[in-house]
């Protein structure tokens, strides 16, 4: 499947943000010790995280007169109801910052129900952003409940490396934060294993069954179009098996055995600039997480352009 | 009402007659003209709403080539109109015919993505996705006659490989011909139930193409092979 950078970034992007923000709205109504300088700036990161990501995602139109007719189809679209839910989490979200900004730290009932609504938007937006790829039945790869599991899992572990990099400025002590990062981390690791094996067999349709000629070997013999179409140049891009395993082996060096290890290390008393390090190295490998994600997923339009199997 | 196509892959010689008609058609029909790119350039492409592609079903000797038009199969549970944000991907509840409002469309490419069967197509002119519209302008259209009032790729068929009509009336001629010949839906499995199907090849003696006897051997027959050599060259 083709990705345009604009959507990777906007996945990630918004995901660490959504991510850092439920966080942190969880960690106030707990009453985990946050200064009020620290939660404004989480909180600045994180909206600003989201932001950018929303923008993004508005990119990769071709149309984009037509965008703000996107919140139409609520009942029915996954990509509607995301941008419903982003939408709606802004107000709760900076009643939440603003109350404790305006206020002075002091915990109301208010600007704690606030945060826990935007918390509650943050996350049914991060499921909606899953369920777009994984409500999608001729895309095997996606069509998966490990997508959204993996998507919310790994926005918690990127939104949790961000708070930690604050935490450790703010030079303060975080045993919360951290263990929940690294059990975030740890899950995510596991789940994207279990996914990588997942779809490793292939199953479902193959070009048999799509062209419905079960009695034979099926071969395509031309495709009927000398050049490239609409259909070869989305959905018709491969990752040659060499390079799959390779890349998926950076790219859990760069999304959990280094993040993890900084974070560990900063724990047991290295330099604050290790957490910071773990923020750091998480974004790149997250981009090749996603890109992974989409080279990696195999429409099933590919069967007709005379791939045996998906 | 249920409209749809039925192709006939035993007739289909390939000649992509249909394909033409139906860009032509749509060249200044409901969804505007279909763009090309570099039509006259290195790569020429562009945007078509019936595509035709050639398989090999079996191994030589026993093999054989069908040639498989696909365009919008116009689906019972279209997935392409759940999936869409905008609500541009509409199917018609008097017909049951999938159009895309090319007012409404941001181009997100969604759909795209959502149709197993590569339908639907994106118009890089319009920043709009475009697909084959059952020619809903031409079998409605009062002004023409009514002979002609179907699908363009049907009109045009040298082979008569392509019929149009009501799936939901069991007497019409699409129903009757795919209970008669064993009609199917590609890709059931997902659960799209495409209202178009495809007529299988009929079983017949395969035609021995390799191993034709040789002349005789009279002068007549050889000379008559000599002949056809020399105009040949």
């Amino acid at each position: 499947m083709k990705s345009s950078f604009s959507i990777i970034f906007f996945t990630v992007s918004s995901g660490a943000g959504f991510g850092a923000f439920i966080l942190l709205a969880l960690f106030n109504v707990f009453a985990l010790d946050l200064n009020l300088n620290e939660i404004l700036i989480d909180g600045g990161i994180a909206l600003a995280l989201i932001v950018a990501g929303l923008i993004s995602s508005t990119l990769h139109l071709a149309n984009p007169r037509n965008a703000w007719k996107a919140f139409n189809r609520f009942r029915t679209s996954w990509l509607s109801r995301e941008g419903v839910f982003a939408v709606l989490f802004f107000p709760p979200a900076l009643i939440f910052l603003g109350g404790l900004f305006y206020y002075n730290g002091q915990r109301l009932w208010w600007t704690d129900l606030a945060g826990l609504l935007a918390a509650v938007l943050g996350l049914a937006t991060l499921f909606s952003t899953g369920m777009i790829y994984a409500s999608l039945k001729p895309i095997r790869q996606w069509h998966n409940p490990l997508v959204p599991a993996i998507y919310l899992l790994l926005g918690f572990a990127s939104g949790g490396v961000i708070l930690n990099a604050v935490r450790a400025w703010f030079g303060d002590d975080s045993q919360t934060i951290t263990a929940l990062t690294l059990f975030f981390l740890l899950t995510a690791a596991m789940i994207k294993t279990i996914y990588f094996f997942w779809i490793g067999n292939p199953a479902g349709p193959t070009i048999n069954t799509a062209t419905g000629f079960t009695r034979a070997q099926v071969r395509l013999l031309d495709t009927g179009h000398s050049h490239g179409t609409f259909l070869t140049d989305e959905f018709g891009r491969h990752l040659a098996r060499h390079y799959s395993f390779w890349l998926r082996a950076a790219m859990f060096v760069l999304v959990f055995f280094m993040p993890g290890g900084f974070l560990i290390a900063w724990y047991t008393g290295a330099d604050w600039l290790f957490a910071l390090g773990a923020a750091i190295v998480i974004f790149p490998g997250l981009m090749l997480e996603r890109w992974l994600f989409f080279i990696e997923a195999q429409h099933v339009v590919n069967l007709y352009h005379g791939q045996q199997r998906t | 009402m249920r409209l749809g196509l039925l192709i006939d892959l035993d007739m289909c010689v390939g000649c992509h007659a249909c394909a033409v008609a139906c860009k032509e058609w749509n060249t200044g029909a409901t969804t505007g003209p279909l763009s090309d790119y570099q039509p006259y350039g290195a790569k020429p492409s562009g945007v078509w709403f019936n595509r035709i592609r050639h398989y090999e079903v079996g191994e030589y000797p026993n093999n054989k080539t069908i040639n498989f038009p696909m365009s919008c199969l116009h689906c019972k549970d279209a997935e392409c109109v759940t999936v869409c944000p905008t609500g541009a991907s509409w199917k018609r509840p008097e017909d049951g015919i999938v159009l895309v409002d090319q007012e409404k469309c941001m181009g997100c490419n969604l759909c795209a993505w959502a149709c197993p069967y590569g339908a639907r197509e994106l118009d890089e002119e319009s920043g709009t996705m475009k697909k084959c519209t059952l020619c809903v302008d031409r079998i409605y259209d009062e002004a023409i006659p009514v002979e002609q009032r179907q699908p363009a790729c049907v009109i045009v068929c040298p082979t008569h490989a392509r019929y149009f009509g009501d799936y939901d009336d069991p007497n019409s001629e699409v129903s009757k011909i795919s209970r008669e010949r064993g009609g199917y839906a590609l890709m059931p499995e997902l659960g799209y139930n495409p209202t178009n199907q495809y007529l299988p090849q009929r079983v017949r003696a395969p035609i021995p193409t390799a191993e034709l006897p040789k002349a005789k051997g009279s002068l007549t027959d050889s000379l008559k092979h000599w002949v056809n050599k020399m105009i040949e060259r």
